[in-house]
């Protein structure tokens, strides 16, 4: 039986010479009916433009197959080379046999037209459908995807579907057809983890109804145990490992797939927490950070004059206490109030009620010290493009009222060294340097003002794994050194495993679960942590039945005047608390 | 000394620089009298002599060297343009940090006022404030200034405004940084790109402006030269000695288009995303 997709030797390039300038080399594969192939890999391991090769979308990026075939068994039993295809032919093949799903469900939308108007608009150009029957046909895609009350929301523009529903809408457009062939490229990797597992149990459902091929491309070797057939793993524009899921799970050869099994930050379910720096050990030390009672509110307005009429309650009664040299990690989904809670502690929003108090360390040679500093999210958002890295360092110094002088070039090129840059970086600028190496750049400007606690938003969230992985140690490591405390904002539990000693769960802006790392991913208590824990993806838990749940994250606007009541909380072990809803 | 080359590369950029560069250079040596002749002189004999090896552009009507009025005309405007793009790029950029940094109800006010401005013609504009403050050049220079002040309110105000809600922003007030740094350093450093294209077009308009102003009687009071006086006396001669009024026409056509092809040069070449398309 011929295979339905068969690529062999396939070679891709960008630019003018294109055959000079390849980013995909030799890659072989074959894929059969009804199954799923797994391409992992890191950003720029070409992952991306293979699968665009395939239906010939890399042709619109710039993009030219330079060598190789890709041979694709027709619905008639033909077999076409779409690596020779002509664009009439490939504009046939699109949608109706070779269906697509991208990163951003967001952007993949027109905003303007109703989403029934834009699944339909796929069952006219492929099945010739209009009016009532094409628009009927978008409910039944939407039902198939188990859109709730799919009638009214045909008439909904995609601003008012959040990200998860839209991808759903994605997937119900790319399949509208019945597609033999589903190229899935990152489907879940702008999403939050709950709603990840909710995508990912829809594909695996859709795949066992419908027996079609799939090709799941992904950076999150995690994500591919419940999902795939085969697996493989590429590097700088090649294959290095391909075969079936459990062998290249268990036994991986190559040395690439072995770094990405074992380097890389995994779930494990509170066994990989660290062992360190245990809150026992000084049990009357002053905190380095206490937070009481914070609250973050915005009114919402509305009529003519704009009156509030109620408030959205973004932080709600949050406090914790932050010991020296410990890390919290204060972990939850998008919209459930954890960047804000860190934006208030540095005073970057307003709070609208609560305290918080930092302890000054006695700073290093008579600079006054700000006791707080804060490493963003994008490395490449965060450095001012203009600067060079000494005037992005000495910023921090000059805003306190320092010189900059022999002293802080001293200091400049240790915290350098120490961050592991190399020492001539103070004259060159950020465009000069990788994601990584920008984050270690914040780090050391963070540091430079010797601060008590350092609030790290989603650190490492926008790196590469392997990248993500070193970084990671490296904070460890400072922690270590300087005896920092770190508030580690970020919505990746393995990331938070690693570097957790207390996890803060924060659910529609109040922490339902607070307590020990170990104790909280071992055993947690409260039903949303449980969703969370059970909805990371892990290599352990292979062939996973997700379960559908498609209820809402609750309203966070409430009525003018409403207050909380006051929070009552189940206390397990000596350091893990739960709260009660009332 | 990169973007010298970079304007180099650029096929446009080449052209319009070139033609910049002598204007620059005929500007300097009529504003610095190295004419061929004296462009006040009035040689009797000669009047509305045709183009020749004594007078390469002709005499006018009073027997003045059109040659010689022209490099000085062309000084006199590129001054008025010079120093009115200056005042509106720096009311402009003040402006334009004001609305975007205070936001609110400054950024309606100050922005609503600029909407006004623009909202009329420029040359009427112009015309109606040297109307009020009485011709000259330096009432020119303000007219002109004040009236494409709206233009770079508006391009500085738009990028500043997305500026300020990057992470860098937002980082330099978490080290507690002052406005004045942050503002200069983080906003200001980052708006040079856009602003060098604007205040290299802006040029090109203020040429006009001014040409149009003196055309009208309102700009360069004569005997002084400048290329819109220049025009404004051909008119009458136009059949009888076409060349009073073909020299300054085209003088004024290729800066315009120089200060065009540049600004675009720049464009490309400063865009981020250009940049690396070129290099």
């Amino acid at each position: 039986m011929i295979p339905l997709l068969s690529v062999s030797d396939l070679s891709v390039g960008f630019g003018r010479k294109a055959e000079a300038n390849e980013v995909v080399r030799g890659v072989s594969f074959d894929l059969a009916d009804g199954q799923t192939l797994a391409i992992v890999g890191e950003s720029g391991s070409g992952k991306s433009v293979t699968a665009l090769s395939i239906n010939r979308l890399v042709d619109f990026g710039g993009g030219k197959i330079t060598g190789g075939s890709i041979r694709l068994r027709r619905g008639d039993g033909g077999v076409l080379d779409l690596a020779g295809a002509a664009e009439p032919q490939l504009t046939k093949i699109r949608g109706a046999e070779i269906g697509m799903i991208f990163q951003e469900p967001m952007t993949s939308l027109n905003p303007v037209l109703s989403i029934g108007t834009q699944i339909a608009e796929s069952f006219r150009l492929h099945r010739g459908l209009t009016g009532r029957q094409a628009i009927a046909a978008a409910k039944d895609a939407l039902d198939r995807v188990r859109i709730p009350d799919a009638a009214r929301r045909l008439k909904y523009t995609p601003n008012q579907l959040s990200g998860g529903m839209l991808q759903r809408v994605m997937i119900a457009t790319a399949l509208a057809c019945n597609p033999r062939l589903l190229i899935a490229d990152e489907p879940t990797t702008a999403l939050d983890v709950t709603v990840q597992a909710q995508i990912m149990a829809l594909l695996a459902e859709l795949k066992r109804e419908t027996d079609m091929s799939m090709i799941f491309i992904t950076h999150d070797i995690g994500l591919v145990a419940g999902i795939a057939d085969k697996v493989m793993v590429m590097q700088n524009g090649q294959a290095v490992e391909q075969g079936e899921l459990n062998q290249i799970l268990d036994h991986p050869r190559h040395a690439y797939t072995q770094h990405l099994l074992h380097a890389v930050p995994h779930f494990a379910s509170g066994k990989a927490t660290r062992s360190d720096g245990r809150r026992e050990k000084a049990p009357d030390a002053e905190p380095a950070l206490k937070v009481d009672g914070l609250a973050v509110r915005y009114p919402v307005r509305s009529g003519l004059f704009g009156r509030a009429t109620g408030a959205v309650h973004a932080v709600d009664g949050v406090d914790f206490e932050l010991m020296p040299g410990e890390t919290l990690a204060i972990v939850g989904e998008s919209g459930s109030g954890k960047s804000t809670t860190a934006r208030a502690v540095l005073g970057l929003v307003r709070s609208t009620r609560g305290s918080f108090s930092a302890s000054v360390r006695k700073a290093a040679a008579g600079q006054s010290a700000l006791p707080i500093q804060m490493v963003f999210q994008n490395p490449y958002a965060s450095l001012n493009p203009r600067l060079t890295i000494e005037s992005i360092l000495a910023e921090p110094v000059i805003a306190s009222g320092g010189r900059v002088n022999a002293e802080t070039r001293a200091r400049m090129t240790t915290l350098l060294k120490r961050v592991g840059l190399p020492e001539n970086s103070l004259e060159r600028y950020p465009h000069e340097f990788s994601g990584g190496q920008r984050q270690r750049l914040c780090i050391a400007r963070a540091l430079m003002l010797n601060p008590s606690v350092v609030v790290l938003d989603e650190a490492v969230s926008a790196l590469d794994v392997s990248v993500q992985a070193r970084v990671l140690e490296l904070l460890v490591d400072l922690q270590r050194e300087f005896g920092l405390a770190y508030l580690f904002i970020s919505h990746d539990m393995a990331v938070v495993e690693r570097i957790a000693h207390r996890i803060a769960v924060i659910y529609a802006g109040q922490i339902v679960e607070i307590g020990d790392a170990k104790s909280v991913l071992s055993a947690p208590r409260h039903a949303y942590t449980k969703k969370l824990i059970a909805a990371v993806p892990t290599i352990e838990r292979r062939r996973q039945r997700f379960e559908l749940d498609t209820r809402q994250v609750p309203s966070l606007v409430r009525p003018l005047g409403f207050e909380p009541g006051p929070a009552k909380w189940d206390v397990f072990g000596s350091d893990h608390r739960v709260r009660i809803e009332g | 000394m990169r973007i010298l080359k970079a304007i180099f590369a650029h096929t446009s950029g080449r052209i319009g620089g070139f033609i910049v560069g002598l204007y620059l250079l005929l500007a300097m040596l009529g504003l610095f009298g190295l004419t061929p002749h004296n462009p006040l002189t009035q040689y009797r004999v000669d009047r509305l002599h045709a183009p020749s090896a004594a007078y390469w552009m002709g005499t006018d009507l009073f027997g003045r060297d059109v040659a010689s009025r022209l490099m000085t005309g062309i000084g006199q405007s590129f001054t008025v343009a010079f120093f009115s793009v200056a005042f509106a790029t720096l009311a402009g950029t003040v402006l334009g940090l004001a609305a975007a940094w205070f936001g609110r109800r400054w950024d309606g006010l100050l922005m609503r006022i600029m909407d006004v401005l623009l909202a009329f013609p420029a040359i009427l504009l112009a015309l109606l404030i040297v109307a009020v403050a009485g011709p000259g050049t330096w009432t020119s220079v303000l007219a002109i200034g004040i009236v494409y002040t709206p233009i770079f309110t508006r391009v500085v105000r738009g990028p500043a405004l997305s500026l300020k809600a990057r992470e860098f922003v937002d980082a330099a007030r978490t080290f507690g940084s002052s406005s004045g740094y942050i503002l200069t350093r983080h906003l200001l450093l980052n708006l040079v790109a856009p602003l060098t294209v604007q205040v290299t077009l802006a040029l090109a308009w203020a040429l006009l402006t001014e040409a149009g102003l003196s055309f009208l009687g309102l700009g360069t009071q004569p005997p002084a030269a400048s290329l819109g006086l220049m025009l404004s006396d051909s008119r009458n001669l136009m059949e009888t000695a076409p060349w009073l009024m073909i020299f300054p026409g085209i003088a004024i056509m290729i800066s315009i288009l120089g200060f065009n092809l540049l600004g675009d040069a720049l464009r490309d070449i400063l865009d981020p995303k250009m940049r690396r398309a070129i290099a």
